[in-house]
């Protein structure tokens, strides 16, 4: 031990207090929110998702504003223009289109005014796509929202009291949601096309009447899980009612799965939604959803593909950014990963 | 232990079967009886299945007990229902420190919010200047500081939330209270913190403990009387020295000659003694019966004289 | 004899959010062959760590920041990830705490024991599936031809453990490394697990590096131990030096803390919590909870100290310059007992 150079007073013992330090916590303080949205920014993928969403959203949001023409104003001395940007210089935007292998200018045709163009094009009745597409995802975007506030509602209740409650009335209620479940969703449709008018209730409350399903199941398997936890029996022999404790017990740490279930509700309605339009039985022209704006796309698809490709692109955008989004949050509030 | 000392909990043929008429029947607790006098604490040992934790949650009233009677300061409170009023002035009265100190705190709040849910559920304090103060008060006692009040239970070792949920159960002033395994999710150095801690809040608030272990050593330390459970029944109690002294039934004698002590040269000569489950096969009428003062054994009336013999030869300092 | 495992000088990081944790901080100890090195501490201490860089199975997140393994003259942590595969399981192995968790529910308990010796390519199907009955029956499980098709779900918790110990030794690895295998066990089953392994141990010599908290267990089956307080090896030596002469403050605090069945009064526990390793306190990390601590002990970490050939602590305690402090009444009793004991045999060798 030569080699250490030990200074006088060394050995005397330490008398200072030490009780404050030993306690000290030296990471800083995190709430659990916190604690996820760090999580979810080491995700990037997640963190364009939800650019990207937002994006859509506020341009959704925002289409009565930013639109260039109303959606449904018909004008078929226009229909089917191809898009064109500026004074056509862009590849893609042209207003040229190849019609028996000779470049033909569309717009020039239509004897359409100088200055006057469709970035997207418009479609057989001469509307703007652009503006019909806006339109279309603001619509397709509220069903998705609808379908969700239904999931919220229906869903959350009813599997805490299933879960909760357990036993017979547990029984039951899990009974029903098979009944439930086994209808298939067009059915549903069908028949309600015959009560109400097909519109956008109709669909909602056929999207409704089984969305929630899931959203229940999940939510009752984690309810008995989180109900055997020591914190929720620790609250129970405090005598805490069963609405406080759902409320202050189970709901927040539910809230990572309402979370997730939630983002692939959006997605699901959203598609749908644009399946039954597809189909015939959605929104009745001559208003716009993705799905209206697909079925009539493909109409024209071999000849004047754009009118589908657009659609199909914000479609395809959505669906992947929110399922993308939703893995991320799955990860975020995993406290493990 | 004066015999003249104040019954604070009395168990009478306690049962709880879980599953009940149904193929899967769990028998957890079959016909347990026992009585815990104020300010003791009461040992309850086991292995794992043997209905130790069951009695504990029975008692608290986490489940309602298939048969028997509980007395709590002289009333039956097995049966008082549930979200009842007299259910509301009965939590106040018992309380639970639970095993997982990482899953008995709830992740989502704040350690403040966690301990004061005691105080707002029975009114106890007006404002929220007074519920912090009681608070701070319930943290300084488990030897935490208001700093704490504000961070979330992940920050926390093990040791530090197993005092948190202390303080939770103390925050409504119990009379009695159940700690269920509180220090078998602790390393060593803090169990004996945690232990410590308990027994000096035991004496500066007169509690009654009702401690349930598998840890034998520590369960002696801190225990006056101790049962030994087995299969849902109580197969020997009797007051802690004793126990340990002078296991009389099989099983205790089993469980005790496989507590690893910390000393090599003990360990060394260490025998394992077997329990044979077939001594308990003969479909007699088995009881616990009294051995010596306070000691009570389940035994058979034939078995009783042979304990009584053995517990005599044991009693007798070796020459 | 000599030593099959040399660790030296191992330091290891663990990134998080907050900052690097050191978890390990130069560790250095050897195992040898045919012994159990029972390495003692509480959790975040770094057992556990240290003994999955051994195995080469740590998380994401470490970054190793210097040291050696040596094993038969190859340094582990430089090895492929393919040569360590070649390694586990068959020269290497581990057993883990939960019994439940370790075995595919899904899969026959024969196959599973069998599996380390198909991987690895030691032998064919029908020799592995021999090996399998006799390592079972090796472990303990009755009837074990017959049980070989069953599942784990229709074995008890012990069972279930010995079957997780039989697949670990079914290639007689020369190194067996034990994670708290008995802490999630009841007592009389550990009893009887404990005693298993040193049966094995004798029967296919293997060494095992066994970690626990539990000073209980580490008398009953150690030949040497290894205390780790923060990241450090702070005392080793053989058990009975451990026990019965230890030196550092914490292994005084540790015993002192294990209530024995003729405890009385009040239990002497270790002020305060383990330091955060994000930011290890400077000098001695136990100094701020050890009722012992000299100045010095803030202000430089302190080296080893050697007590006797095999008996070495870190402690500024054993520094010549140092006051002589009485250890805590329990320790001091149980030397005491040791030293009566001592005592007496030599007078018996004396009569004799």
């Amino acid at each position: 031990m030569a080699d250490i150079k030990i200074p006088a007073g060394s050995f005397k013992p330490l008398t200072q207090d030490t009780h404050e330090a030993q306690e000290k916590i030296s990471a800083p303080s995190l709430t659990f929110t916190q604690d996820a949205l760090r999580r979810l920014k080491q995700n990037k993928v997640a963190v364009v998702s939800l650019i990207v969403l937002l994006i859509v959203m506020l341009a959704a949001l925002l289409a009565p504003v930013i639109a260039p023409q109303s959606p449904n104003t018909q004008n078929v001395a226009y229909a089917n223009l191809p898009p064109k940007i500026g004074s056509g210089n862009i590849p893609g935007f042209t207003g040229k289109m190849n019609v028996g292998g000779v470049e033909v200018d569309k717009y020039q045709q239509a004897g359409v005014p100088k200055g006057k163009t469709f970035i997207l094009g418009t479609d057989y009745l001469g509307r703007d796509l652009l503006s019909r597409i806006l339109y279309g995802t603001r619509l397709s975007l509220l069903i998705g929202i609808l379908a969700t506030l239904v999931d919220l509602l229906i869903g959350i209740p009813y599997g805490i009291v299933s879960g909760w409650r357990g036993g017979r009335l547990d029984m039951f209620m899990q009974r029903v949601t098979e009944i439930i479940s086994s209808i298939p969703n067009l059915i549903v449709v069908v028949l309600m096309m015959l009560v109400l008018r097909p519109g956008l209730l109709s669909i909602v409350i056929a999207i409704g009447f089984t969305g929630w399903i899931t959203m229940a199941r999940l939510i009752r398997a984690q309810t008995f899980q989180l109900k055997e936890q020591e914190f929720v029996l620790a609250a129970r022999t405090l005598g805490e009612s069963s609405t406080k404790i759902a409320w202050k017990h189970l709901i927040p740490n539910l809230s990572s799965t309402i979370i997730i279930q939630t983002m692939f509700t959006i997605p699901s309605a959203i598609f749908f939604e644009a399946f039954l339009s597809f189909i015939g039985i959605g929104i009745p022209a001559p208003n716009a959803s993705l799905g209206t704006l697909l079925s009539d796309g493909q109409k024209a698809f071999r000849f004047l593909p754009y009118q589908m490709w657009y659609p199909a692109a914000v479609l395809c955008v959505i669906m992947i950014a929110v399922n993308l989004l939703a893995d991320g949050l799955r990860d975020a509030f995993d406290p493990k990963s | 232990m004066d015999k003249d000392k104040k019954v604070l909990v009395s168990v009478k043929h306690l049962k709880q079967y879980f599953s009940q008429g149904k193929k899967s029947e769990v028998k957890a607790i079959d016909d347990v009886s026992f009585e815990i006098y104020e300010g003791e604490t009461f040992g309850l040992v086991g292995e794992s299945g043997s209905g130790k934790s069951t009695t504990g949650r029975s008692i608290i009233r986490l489940y309602n007990p298939t048969d028997g009677e509980i007395l709590f300061d002289g009333r039956d409170i097995s049966k008082i229902k549930n979200h009842s009023r007299e259910m509301k002035a009965f939590r106040k009265e018992i309380q639970m420190i639970f095993q997982d100190p990482y899953a008995s705190l709830n992740p989502r709040m704040k350690v403040k919010d966690i301990i004061a849910e005691g105080l707002h559920i029975h009114h106890l304090v007006k404002n929220e200047a007074e519920c912090d103060a009681r608070v701070n008060e319930l943290l300084e006692l488990v030897g935490l500081n208001k700093d704490h009040a504000t961070r979330y239970p992940h920050e926390f070792s093990g040791g530090q939330r197993q005092r948190i949920g202390i303080a939770r159960a103390l925050a409504v002033k119990p009379k009695f209270i159940i700690a269920d395994e509180p220090i078998s999710a602790l390393d060593v150095s803090i169990q004996a913190q945690v232990v410590n801690l308990m027994k000096e809040i035991q004496e500066q608030q007169n509690l009654t403990y009702l401690f349930i272990a598998h840890d034998l050593s520590m369960v002696k330390y801190i225990s006056d009387r101790i049962a030994v459970m087995h299969n849902g029944k109580i197969m020997e109690l009797a007051p802690a020295d004793d126990i340990y002294n002078r296991p009389l039934h099989p099983y205790t004698q089993s469980l005790l000659s496989a507590v690893p002590l910390p000393d090599p040269k003990i360990e060394r000569q260490r025998r394992r003694i077997d329990y044979d489950h077939a001594i308990e096969a003969d479909n007699t009428d088995r009881q616990l019966r009294e051995v010596a003062d306070e000691h009570y054994v389940y035994a058979t009336e034939a078995e009783l004289a042979s304990y009584q013999t053995a517990n005599a030869a044991m009693m007798t300092p070796p020459a | 004899m000599a030593n099959i495992l040399e660790v030296k000088h191992l330091s290891i990081d663990f990134k998080t959010y907050a900052g690097n944790v050191h978890a390990i901080r130069d560790v250095s100890f050897n195992l040898k062959k045919g012994e159990t090195l029972a390495i003692v501490g509480e959790s975040g201490s770094g057992k556990s760590v240290t003994v999955r860089s051994i195995m080469g199975l740590l998380a994401g997140n470490a970054h190793i920041k210097g040291g050696t393994i040596k094993y038969h003259d190859e340094d582990l942590l430089q090895k492929p990830e393919q040569e360590m595969n070649a390694l586990r399981g068959s020269d290497i192995a581990m057993i883990f705490q939960d019994p439940m968790t370790s075995l595919d529910p899904t899969m026959p308990i024969g196959k599973q024991v069998a599996e380390p010796l198909l991987i690895h390519k030691t032998m064919n199907k029908e020799e592995a599936m021999k090996r399998a009955q006799s390592v079972l029956e090796l472990v303990g499980i009755p009837n074990a031809k017959a049980r070989m098709k069953d599942y784990p779900h229709q074995f008890s918790g012990g069972q279930r453990q010995r079957i997780v110990i039989a697949i670990a030794i079914v290639d007689y690895p020369q190194i067996l490394i034990a994670d708290e295998p008995t802490t999630a066990l009841d007592v009389t089953v550990q009893a009887q697990i404990i005693d298993l392994m040193k049966e094995l141990q004798r029967k296919i010599e293997t060494s095992i590096i066994f970690i626990t908290h539990d000073l209980g267990v580490v008398a009953g089956i150690a030949d040497r131990v290894a205390v780790m307080y923060a990241g450090k090896i702070i005392e080793y030596g053989l058990v009975d030096e451990i026990f019965y002469e230890p030196k550092h403050p914490y292994t005084w605090g540790l015993l002192n803390s294990m209530p024995t069945l003729d405890t009385a009064g009040r239990l002497e526990a270790i002020p305060g919590t383990p330091p955060d390793l994000l930011d290890p306190p400077k000098g001695d990390a136990f100094a701020p909870r050890n009722p012992y601590a000299l100045q010095i002990d803030v202000e430089q970490e302190p080296p080893f100290f050697q007590v006797s050939k095999t008996h070495f602590a870190a402690t500024w305690l054993l520094h010549p310059d140092a006051p002589s402090v009485e250890p805590p009444a329990a320790v001091r009793a149980m030397m005491a007992k040791y030293q009566a004991a001592q005592v007496q045999a030599k007078v018996g060798t004396i009569d004799g």
